[in-house]
């Protein structure tokens, strides 16, 4: 029997699987660990930083690389090496502090002054003045241009002018070059945070090159910023950034970066588990725990500007009682949910403001916490909800576990015995949101525009406003939200919409659920790992040590 | 002649489904492009008009025709020309395809005749119960596998991409080719093993031909019709077969570049993508179908 065996083990070879391992095993030979990772270290300077080196990242491939239409993470990503906006936010606490810009300026909150630094050029050596912010302004706002970043400008005066189908004009009004160094913006109204806007990708310069051939300017972009392209795009496989010698901000750590891009979700996760990659931003959230205990230090984690709520369609009158909507949010254990369901990879929210911006407060949301015999005298003294609760969510939220729990929370501390889920394709969600035509809660996020308290208040609460889904109108939002518009100062204003934020916690036209968190991991190669507030990696610290 | 009219029917209406069923999906296009961030109703407009989603179907169809009737497969709704996208990405796929189909055709025949001739052997056995292992796992399962075991864990071959030239693509193509493997070894070993009894061959040996002649020339020479016909089909649907192994693989081919576009309801590179395997498709049927010819004397078109 056994010498059967060894001579059908021979003739093997010629089976189908045999000779697989046997094409396998003969590779072997030219591949010595698979890695890839031949760049050079950086060198120690006197201060300890490591200048030099080159690194990879992981990346999904941009949708685009103009700033007028760049709206993804991934575009923001790639844009913020290759340009330097007029602020920057701080990578820890999100304050605004000036980048390009020499000064920022305005007596009224309505025409501001700004002043950029001299001596800049983009890196095909056009110097940046202020007529190259002015033209790509226009050039972003100009509806023709189809650019996604448009509505950022909204606030400028003579922005309604280039909306129309055939615009007369192609400037907006508001915006007037001084000298080569300065320029001032009039706004349609005051608007106290506007500095906070200005780091925003839809603000950066462009150069002269760019307007006359978009496409190509867009398969190899000219910035200002501490990186340039190192060939052109090639799309779905890498990006490749090297130090801009001209650069006058400060210097970045290490010579190049490659992004390489990855359109399966944990590809570049899995590249770096392989050695074949040095930072990766796509742990799949099943991973989460392991690559923590893995990788220990070179796991960075810090809170996103995601914000998940329960939205209310308020022009249906069975949702019309607030008792109603604060007794459901009582009887939602965040706590429990984030932790049991995500993991820990959301935080319970209790506020409407991210704890992300300055001028959030931890506590604001007095009925976010877990009190379900409150909130079931709250929804009795209002006389109970009758009928089928249906709740409305989209496929990509890829939340339906949550949305699961907190369905029974709402079986069980409310009796609502009879709820349904009706999930939708994302765009497919977003039309009937759009359309009212949800009829129950819906689960919805929204992520900041600005690292200012207003991108988390004024678009979802200002009665009428585009992006107002649930069809919240209160007076006083309203009044708050202007008061802080036209405060004297950006803290003035933040104090206003503070006040906005608790008349809308006790309205409750949406329940805060959780915030989001953002994670990378990077291997042994680099240090100074940073994720930035808009929930990107700062490659212009990352050191190559190894 | 009549063979080659054919053709056109199929082509128009092959393109002419996929585009009115790729449109009737619900939902706005604008808004999957838009994500979270609302888009403005000016700029909604102007890609509208600009990518012609105002116009009723017929309209597009048609625009869509003239424009592919001089190359042009229209650009997708982030501009890019798709006629690019697939010039980029096409290459990826057919080294995949055809690696993968050197790999099932040698592979597989190979097996396939060593069985067919030596039944109930060891060998033949070997074959069956390997082949049905791999048909009865999904691809998907084999493709992780392999990337786990062969990638991750020993560091044989890529994880994933195409950054290292031809090596990238060995295990892509091994998984990619497996399951029409089994099909190619079963196929071959079937037909072979029917011919082996057929009259003809009891002719040849009859006649005294050497056990070579009989086997290459008469037996696996007709044995081979059915194993063609399945090959022909089977490389355009490699072709499509493909999203699932580049999806594993993070290939930039075209398979990949069809999913992320369903997704994100991309309908121009869907519908352009789609064209071109239709008529891949046909190409490759229309190839298998002169093989005939050749391997059957008694099959001529006229």
């Amino acid at each position: 029997m056994l010498g059967t065996w060894r001579r059908g083990g021979g003739r093997a070879v010629a089976g189908v699987l045999a000779p697989v391992l046997l094409m396998g095993a003969g590779l072997v030979g030219c591949s010595a660990g698979g890695g890839d990772l031949k760049e050079a270290a950086g060198l120690r300077l006197p201060d300890g930083q490591i200048r030099g080196g080159a690194f990879s990242v992981s990346a999904s491939e941009p949708e685009h690389l103009v700033p007028a239409n760049a709206t993804t993470t991934a575009d923001g990503q790639v844009l913020s090496a290759l340009f330097t906006g007029l602020v920057e936010y701080d990578p820890q606490t999100a304050e605004p502090r000036h980048a390009m810009a020499e000064s920022i300026t305005t007596d009224d909150q309505r025409t501001w002054t700004i002043r950029i630094k001299p001596g800049w050029t983009f890196h095909d050596g056009e110097p940046v003045t202020a007529r190259s912010f002015v033209d790509a302004w226009n050039f972003a706002a100009y509806a023709p241009n189809a650019n996604g970043n448009a509505g950022y400008f909204n606030k400028v005066e003579g922005y309604a002018a280039l909306q129309a189908e055939h615009p007369a004009t192609r400037e907006m009004t508001g915006l007037k070059v001084v000298d080569d160094t300065t320029f001032t913006v009039r706004l349609a109204d005051s608007f106290s945070q506007f500095p906070i806007l200005l780091g925003f990708q839809a603000f950066y310069p462009l150069p002269r090159s760019a307007y006359g051939d978009l496409r190509a300017f867009e398969e190899a972009p000219v910035g200002n910023g501490p990186y340039e392209m190192d060939g052109r795009w090639r799309h779905d496989e890498a990006i490749r950034l090297k130090r801009f010698p001209g650069y006058k901000g400060p210097a970045p750590s290490a010579d190049a970066v490659e992004f390489r891009i990855y359109s399966k979700p944990g590809g570049g996760y899995e590249d770096l588990l392989a050695g074949n990659l040095d930072i990766a931003t796509d742990i799949p959230p099943d991973q989460l725990a392991a690559a923590h205990a893995e990788f220990k230090s070179g796991f960075v984690e810090r809170r996103s500007s995601a914000f998940y709520y329960l939205g209310f369609p308020l022009w249906d009158k069975a949702f019309g009682r607030k008792e109603l909507r604060q007794a459901v949010s009582l009887a939602i254990d965040r706590n429990a949910i984030t932790k049991a369901i995500y993991d820990g990879s959301r935080e319970p929210a209790h506020s409407v403001i991210n704890p992300l911006v300055p001028g959030s407060r931890p506590d604001a949301c007095r009925l976010c916490t877990y009190d379900p015999a409150r909130a079931r005298r709250i929804l009795a003294s209002a006389g109970g909800f009758t009928g089928p609760l249906h709740l409305w969510f989209s496929t990509s939220a890829e939340n339906q576990p949550a949305l699961e729990a907190m369905a029974n929370m709402l079986r069980t501390n409310l009796g609502l015995t009879d709820i349904r889920f009706d999930v939708l394709d994302f765009s497919q969600f977003l039309s009937l949101v759009k359309a009212r035509k949800v009829t129950g809660p819906f689960f919805s996020s929204w992520l900041m525009d600005y690292p200012s308290p207003h991108t988390y208040i004024a678009p979802l609460y200002t009665a009428g406003a585009r992006t107002n889904r649930t069809g919240y109108a209160n007076p006083l939002v309203d009044q708050h939200i202007a008061e802080g518009d036209r405060a004297p100062s950006v803290a003035a204003g933040i104090t206003a919409y503070q006040a906005a934020e608790d008349v809308i916690l006790d309205d409750m036209p949406v329940i805060p659920l959780w915030f989001g968190k953002t994670r990378a991991v990077h291997g042994d190669r680099v240090t100074h790992v940073a994720i930035d507030p808009f929930s990107r990696i700062r490659v212009q610290d990352v050191q190559v040590v190894g | 002649m009549r063979r080659l009219l054919q053709v056109i029917p199929v082509f128009f209406g092959a393109t002419f489904l996929i585009f009115a069923l790729v449109y009737a999906v619900p939902g706005d296009p604008i808004d999957a492009l838009a994500g979270d961030r609302p888009v403005t109703p000016a700029v909604r407009a102007e890609l509208r008009h600009r990518y012609h989603l105002d116009d009723p179907l017929f309209v597009r169809y048609g625009k869509y025709l003239q424009g592919l009737s001089h190359g042009d497969f229209g650009t997708n709704f982030r501009g890019r020309p798709v006629a690019e996208i697939m010039r980029q990405r096409f290459p990826v796929t057919i080294r995949l395809g055809l690696l993968a189909f050197l790999f099932e055709a040698v592979v597989g025949l190979a097996a396939g005749v060593v069985a067919g001739l030596r039944r109930r052997s060891l060998v033949d056995s070997l074959v069956l119960v390997s082949t049905t292992v791999v048909v009865a796992v999904p691809v998907f399962v084999l493709g992780y596998c392999a990337q786990l075991l062969l990638g991750v864990k020993l560091g044989w071959f890529p994880v994933v991409g195409i950054r290292e030239g031809w090596r990238s693509y060995f295990l892509p193509a091994v998984v990619l080719g497996s399951l029409s493997l089994c099909y190619v070894a079963r196929l071959a070993r079937a037909s072979l093993m029917e011919a082996m009894r057929a009259d003809y061959v009891r002719t040849a040996r009859a006649k005294g031909l050497s056990e070579r002649r009989v086997v290459g020339v008469h037996a696996l020479r007709n044995s081979l019709i059915p194993v063609v016909t399945f090959l022909g089909v089977d490389l355009g649907s490699l072709m499509a077969g493909a999203i699932v192994t580049e999806g594993i693989f993070n290939l930039p081919g075209i398979g990949q570049a069809t999913f992320n576009a369903v997704h994100t309801q991309e309908y121009p590179t869907v519908v352009g993508v789609v064209t071109a395997l239709v008529l891949i498709f046909i190409l490759a049927n229309l190839l298998v179908d002169v093989l005939y010819a050749v391997l059957d004397p008694r099959i001529r078109y006229r």
